[in-house]
C-alpha cells in the first residue's frame, strides 16, 4: 500500500502544483479586478455603482460549482472557446472577485470621511487621495479577510478537478482509480491542502495582530 | 454568436429542478440542525474544558476548515466504508459530512458567541441563586444565540450553496438537475440561467426572512 502511494507521489505533486498555479492565477487576477470594481462601487458613478452591486450580488448568490459549470458549458455555446484550464480559471475568478470587490468596500468604508475630505482640502487629485490618503489606511483593513480568502480560493480549486483538470484533487481521485487505496490517499489529499491553508492562516493571524494597532 | 435561447424542454423538465431545490433546501436544513447541536455540545465543552480536550476540538475545527469540502465529500463516502463497516446511501454520506463540516464553522460562532455574553450576567444569573446548569440554559445560551443569529444565518445560506458539491456524489439536488439537463438537452445556457435565478431567488428570499428573524429578536431585548 505505502509502495504504491509512494510510487504515485510524483504524480501527486503535478497534480499539487497545477492547484497552486490555478490558486495564484486567481488570487491575482480577482485582485486586480476586485480592487478596480470596488473602486468603482465605492467612488463611480450611479449605473456603475449599480452594475457593480448586482454583479457581485450575483456571484456570491450562486455555488461557486454552478458558476464553473455555467462558464465551462456556456461559454462554447455562445461561441467561446476556452481550454478548460482558462474556463475554470476565469469562473473561479469571477467568483473571487466578487468577495474582494466586498473586502475592499468594507475597508475603504472604514476609513472616516473626514480623511477624504482634509485631502480634497489640500488640493490633492482623485488618484493621489487614493494613493496617498486612503489605500495605506485602507491596507490594514483589506489584508487579514483578503488573506483568510486566499485560503477560499486553494480550497475552491478542488472544483477544477470536475472539469477533467488535473489538479492535486484529480490526481488524488486518479491514483485511488488505480489502486483502489481510497482512505489513505483522500486522508493525504487532506494533509496536503491543510498544510497550505492552515500555513496562510497562521499569516493571516499574524499579519492581522501586526496591523491591528494604528499608526498615528 | 447564433445562439438562440428556448426554454421550451426546461419547462419539460422542470420537475427534476425543483425537485432539486427542495432537496438542496432539506439538505441543508437537516445539516444545520445537527451543526447547530455539534457546535453548541462543543463550544460549551470547549469553554469549560482544559487544555487536552480544547486540542481536539480546536483540531477539528481547524481540519474542517482548511480541506476543501469536495474533498471530505469524497473522502466520507468513497474513502470511509473501505476501512469501516458501514453502508449509507450518498445522500446521508453527504448529510453526514455537510453536519460535520457546518458543525465546525459553528463551534467557532458559538464559542466566541458563549464569551461574548456580559459578566454580569452570569454574575446576576449566580445571586438570584441559579445553579451552574441553569446558568447555562437560561442565561448564557439564550443571550449567546441573540449575539450569533447574524452568524448563525450567514453559514445556513453558504450551506444551502454549498449543497451543490452534493451533485458529485450524484444527489440529485438543484445542481445535478441542471447538469442532468445540460448532459440531455443540451439547453446548456437555458438550463444554468434558470437554476442561477432558482440558487438567487431562494437565497435571497431566505436571507430576508432570516433578516426578520434576527430583527424579531434583536427588538425583544
Amino acid at each position: 500500500m505505502l509502495g504504491q502511494i509512494a510510487y504515485a507521489l510524483p504524480f501527486l505533486a503535478q497534480g499539487f502544483a497545477v492547484t497552486l498555479w490555478v490558486s495564484l492565477l486567481v488570487v491575482v487576477l480577482s485582485l486586480v479586478a476586485g480592487v478596480m470594481m470596488g473602486v468603482g462601487l465605492v467612488y463611480g458613478p450611479a449605473p456603475l455603482r449599480w452594475a457593480v452591486r448586482i454583479f457581485s450580488d450575483t456571484i456570491r448568490g450562486i455555488p461557486i460549482l454552478v458558476l464553473i459549470f455555467f462558464v465551462y458549458y456556456g461559454l462554447p455555446a455562445v461561441g467561446l472557446h476556452l481550454e478548460s484550464f482558462w474556463a475554470a480559471v476565469l469562473a473561479l475568478t469571477l467568483f473571487k472577485t466578487a468577495q474582494v470587490i466586498e473586502y475592499l468596500r468594507g475597508a475603504v468604508g472604514s476609513i472616516p470621511k473626514g480623511q477624504s475630505e482634509a485631502a480634497m482640502a489640500i488640493g490633492l487629485t482623485f488618484r493621489q487621495r487614493l494613493a496617498y490618503v486612503i489605500f495605506p489606511q485602507a491596507f490594514r483593513r483589506f489584508l487579514p479577510p483578503w488573506i483568510n480568502g486566499v485560503t477560499d480560493a486553494v480550497k475552491g480549486s478542488a472544483l477544477v478537478s470536475l472539469l477533467g483538470i488535473t489538479d492535486l484533487m484529480h490526481a488524488i481521485n486518479q491514483v485511488i482509480g488505480r489502486t483502489y487505496e481510497a482512505m489513505p490517499l483522500y486522508i493525504l489529499g487532506a494533509v496536503i491542502y491543510f498544510a497550505v491553508n492552515y500555513a496562510l492562516s497562521l499569516a493571516s493571524r499574524r499579519l492581522e495582530r501586526r496591523f491591528s494597532f494604528i499608526r498615528e | 454568436m447564433g445562439y438562440t435561447l428556448n426554454f421550451n424542454l426546461i419547462w419539460r423538465h422542470f420537475d427534476k429542478l425543483w425537485g432539486g431545490l427542495l432537496l438542496s433546501l432539506e439538505l441543508a436544513v437537516i445539516s444545520i440542525a445537527i451543526g447547530i447541536l455539534i457546535g453548541l455540545l462543543l463550544a460549551v465543552w470547549y469553554v469549560s474544558a482544559g487544555r487536552a480536550v480544547r486540542a481536539v476540538i480546536a483540531a477539528y475545527v481547524e481540519f474542517i476548515r482548511n480541506v476543501p469540502l469536495i474533498l471530505l465529500v469524497y473522502l466520507v463516502f468513497y474513502g470511509l466504508p473501505t476501512v469501516v463497516d458501514i453502508a449509507y446511501s450518498a445522500q446521508t454520506s453527504f448529510i453526514a459530512t455537510l453536519s460535520l463540516y457546518s458543525g465546525a464553522y459553528l463551534v467557532e460562532v458559538f464559542r466566541s458567541g458563549l464569551e461574548a455574553v456580559p459578566r454580569g450576567q452570569l454574575d446576576a444569573g449566580k445571586a438570584i441563586g441559579l445553579t451552574p446548569w441553569q446558568r447555562l440554559v437560561h442565561v448564557r445560551l439564550p443571550t449567546m444565540l441573540r449575539i450569533t443569529l447574524p452568524a448563525l444565518s450567514n453559514t445556513f445560506l453558504s450551506l444551502f450553496k454549498d449543497t451543490s458539491v452534493a451533485s458529485v456524489i450524484s444527489v440529485p439536488e438543484l445542481t445535478y438537475g441542471a447538469q442532468w439537463i445540460n448532459f440531455n438537452t443540451f439547453r446548456i445556457v437555458e438550463v444554468y440561467l434558470v437554476v442561477t435565478a432558482m440558487y438567487l431567488l431562494t437565497g435571497y428570499a431566505l436571507l430576508y426572512a432570516l433578516r426578520l428573524v434576527e430583527r424579531r429578536f434583536r427588538a425583544a431585548h
